[in-house]
């Protein structure tokens, strides 16, 4: 618990003085009423309720859709901190492009001995009908979703890379669209790097991969499993944004390894899927047989190279928890470069050693299934109840090759506006970087996710964590204008 | 021995699909226990037949047919040669380290009572080939042939609790069980040539566990034997799903039945073709 008090506060800093990308957000906020922080609190209220951005959340009794909580305050990074981050970033997603190549191609990292085997042939996301195949460009991962963390204003860390189907950006894009309407002011007082367009960059990244046949002027679709997903209002939005089809797997057919779409003028041949759904689903004459969500024969279509998918099949191989903690010297062996962005130490229960050291310290660790996302099957140790550790310690003892420990991190805190004032909470940011043939990208920012409840360090919206908008400003403009007007 | 295989399946429908896409792993590949003398593959229907490799090194060939379709169906035939080898099969095509074997799939993930099974019918033996034949024994003892027991869903946790099912199932409980005891293992699908009967209703299957030195070992449970020369090896994967000989999904359409005949006799040997003995 003591590592909780120590905390990073992105706004306030260690000692107490303001940070410099926060100068202008705290002098705003001395001066600024907290009636009117309320009034704006319920503006965004509204605004979310009326686009009706809603998160189904499973595993809960009534499984409905709720709203996300959002917070009005942004998060902000600096230009320089940003460039350091978007670096480490593009490095991380090169790497895990170079480590799936390879595992389903010469597998020289796992001759080399550097991966154990056994972690990636038994590994369920890795996908024995990728074997020897090759994708276009070589890349499996276009989007990917890196969860960071920060715990002081020194460096990031890498808390998870998400390779599959990661979801969050729509609130990103929303939560700025809203912030533009509730504060026109402090837009004003910034200069906040623009996200607005990251549909124009995906597009863009997934034309970019798009079978050559397609000559350039690809048919897109985005394949959504339907609107029971938790992430269907996404998917919709994002096809809307995109300005492509939103299609589920009963929308596409496949005739002698073509995929198309049916559509009101008959046939249309598909170049590129930005799928949705996870490989398990894709294709029932290769996957499960009892999958209604997919389409008989994609697989074929796909290996014959008549169609592109994105993320490619069995990329969730590379964002395993227990292949992240092999991560730098995954950078290190396909890049020669030193990892920009740290991983957070972590214990792999799979060895004898580690698991007896995490058995010891169940209180003061956070556990995670190797497969889990989302945040369920976790146990954060200082906040678990003696039941909760003992159901633990009986899954660790069972299939300890299931489990990773990591120390419980002083995650960073951010202000937010609650009815009873602005008060400091743990957050996260999950930046999503595109990786095309035409090069790597990201939009300046991310999706924070903020745990609602104090002294919380679970961010997952499934476990009721918010969300803020994320700025990246320029230093270098701030203090000019703070300079002209002293 | 050689043994002349005709295996026809009849897929048929009260009411016609519009469409139909088919995976067939239905054709034998050559390895030091068996050569394919001759075989063909050919559907009653209008399509383009596509053949390739699937990821486990089996041929697979896929065909997608346009409707209204009342029926499809699919024969094979053709000649092997088959040497015994006393189980151990070599100079087949590996596409994976054996450890990819030891991949858990629903259909072979074993539970507490598999476990406790596995173990204890090795505990007696020390080595992995032996103790492999001792799970082989034990499971021979203990499980009844019903072909109406179970499906062809039926995972092996199932077919275990009442100790019944089809060769099928029996593959997956070995290959449940030799995971357990720490040896990489796969399902085999293929052909057996039966000394009482030529029609069969169903092809058979059985699996196969890794030993170190020796390298893959068939076990046929529902024999309680290793396979021999009245094997036909067609296809290997995880488990059923990966090896199954037809794969089909249809849109549209209702009311499938399907009907397999299958017939397995021995070939006369030195015969240069099959109008001689007729």
């Amino acid at each position: 618990m003591d590592s909780l008090l120590t905390q990073f506060d992105e706004l306030a800093g260690a000692d107490g003085r303001t940070r410099a990308p926060y100068r202008k957000l705290s002098q705003w906020l001395a001066a600024t009423p907290p009636e009117l922080l309320a009034s704006r609190r319920e503006q965004a209220e509204l605004l979310f309720r009326r686009i009706g951005i809603t998160f189904a959340v499973y595993g809960a009794q009534e499984a409905t859709e709720r709203l996300i909580p959002f917070d009005i305050l942004p998060r902000i990074l600096s230009r320089g901190e940003w460039t350091t981050l978007e670096k480490g970033l593009i490095q991380r997603v090169a790497a895990l492009n170079a480590f799936l190549a390879d595992i389903y191609g010469g597998g020289e990292i796992l001759r080399a001995g550097i991966v154990p085997a056994d972690l990636v042939y038994r590994n369920p996301a890795y996908c024995p009908d990728m074997a020897g195949r090759r994708v276009p460009y070589d890349i499996f991962v276009h989007i990917a979703g890196v969860d960071i963390v920060r715990t002081d204003d020194q460096g990031f860390f890498v808390l998870e890379d998400n390779a599959r189907t990661p979801s969050g950006v729509s609130y990103m894009l929303e939560n700025r669209e809203v912030m533009m309407r509730l504060f026109p002011e402090l837009f004003a007082m910034h200069r906040v790097a623009p996200i607005e367009n990251y549909p124009d960059e995906l597009l863009a990244t997934l034309r970019s991969v798009a079978p050559p046949r397609a000559n350039g002027d690809p048919t897109i679709v985005l394949m959504t499993p339907g609107q029971y997903n938790s992430a269907f209002y996404e998917h919709s939005f994002l096809a809307d944004k995109l300005g492509v089809e939103l299609v589920e797997g009963r929308d596409l057919f496949v005739r002698d390894d073509i995929v198309y779409m049916r559509t009101t003028e008959g046939p249309r041949r598909v170049d590129v899927i930005y799928r949705r759904i996870d490989d398990d689903f894709l294709d029932p004459l290769c996957f499960r047989p009892d999958s209604a969500l997919g389409v008989a024969g994609l697989m074929g279509a796909y290996q014959a190279g008549n169609v592109t998918l994105a993320n490619a099949v069995g990329a969730g191989a590379a964002d395993d928890k227990a292949m992240y903690t092999y991560m730098p010297e995954i950078i290190q062996f396909y890049l020669g470069e030193k990892p920009l962005l740290q991983n957070v130490p972590t214990f792999r229960c799979r060895e004898a050693e580690a698991l007896a050291y995490v058995l010891d310290r169940l209180d003061e660790l956070v556990v995670k299934e190797v497969n889990g996302s989302g945040g369920y099957g976790m146990l954060v140790g200082p906040h678990a109840t003696r039941a909760q550790i003992e159901e633990f310690r009986a899954k660790l003892t069972a299939h300890p090759q299931n489990f990773i420990a990591q120390p419980t991190l002083a995650l960073s805190t951010c202000p937010i506006a609650l009815a009873s004032g602005v008060a400091p909470r743990h957050v996260d940011l999950r930046p999503f970087v595109l990786q095309g043939a035409n090069g790597a990208r990201v939009v300046p920012g991310g999706l924070t996710r903020v745990a609602m409840t104090e002294k919380s360090l679970v961010v997952n919206s499934s476990q009721g964590g918010g969300t803020k908008d994320t700025w990246v400003i320029d230093d270098a403009w701030v203090d000019e204008k703070a300079m002209g007007q002293a | 021995m050689r043994i002349r295989i005709r295996h026809e399946t009849t897929y048929r429908y009260a009411e016609a699909p519009r469409m139909a896409v088919q995976h067939l792993r239905l054709t034998p590949r050559n390895h030091d226990g068996q050569h394919i003398v001759g075989w063909r593959i050919d559907v009653d229907r209008d399509c383009r037949l596509v053949q390739s490799e699937d990821a486990f090194g089996n041929t697979l060939h896929r065909f997608s047919v346009d409707g209204p379709i009342e029926s499809i169906s699919t024969v094979v035939e053709g000649e092997v040669t088959t040497f015994d080898m006393a189980g151990v099969v070599s100079g087949a095509v590996e596409r994976f380290p054996p450890i990819l074997y030891m991949r858990e799939t629903s259909l072979t993930a074993p539970n507490a009572a598999i476990s406790a099974f596995a173990r204890e019918a090795a505990s007696k033996e020390s080595g992995t080939l032996a103790r492999l034949h001792a799970l082989l024994g034990a499971l021979h003892e203990s499980l009844i042939f019903d072909a109406d027991a179970t499906h062809a869903t039926t995972t092996a946790a199932e077919c275990f609790e009442h100790r019944q099912g089809v060769c099928q199932d029996f593959a997956h409980l070995f290959i449940a069980c030799a995971r357990e005891i720490g040896a990489p293992a796969r399902y085999v699908s293929g052909y057996f040539l039966r000394s009482d009967a030529e029609d069969q209703v169903a092809g058979h299957a059985w699996a196969e566990a890794y030993v170190e030195d020796l390298g893959w070992v068939g076990f046929d449970p529902t024999h309680g034997v290793s396979p021999h020369e009245n094997h036909v090896r067609v296809a290997v994967a995880l488990d059923y799903l990966g090896a199954a000989p037809i794969r089909g999904a249809q849109s549209g359409g209702a009311g499938e039945t399907m009907d397999v005949r299958i017939s397995i006799a021995q070939a006369p040997a030195f015969s240069p073709s099959q109008s001689q003995s007729q």
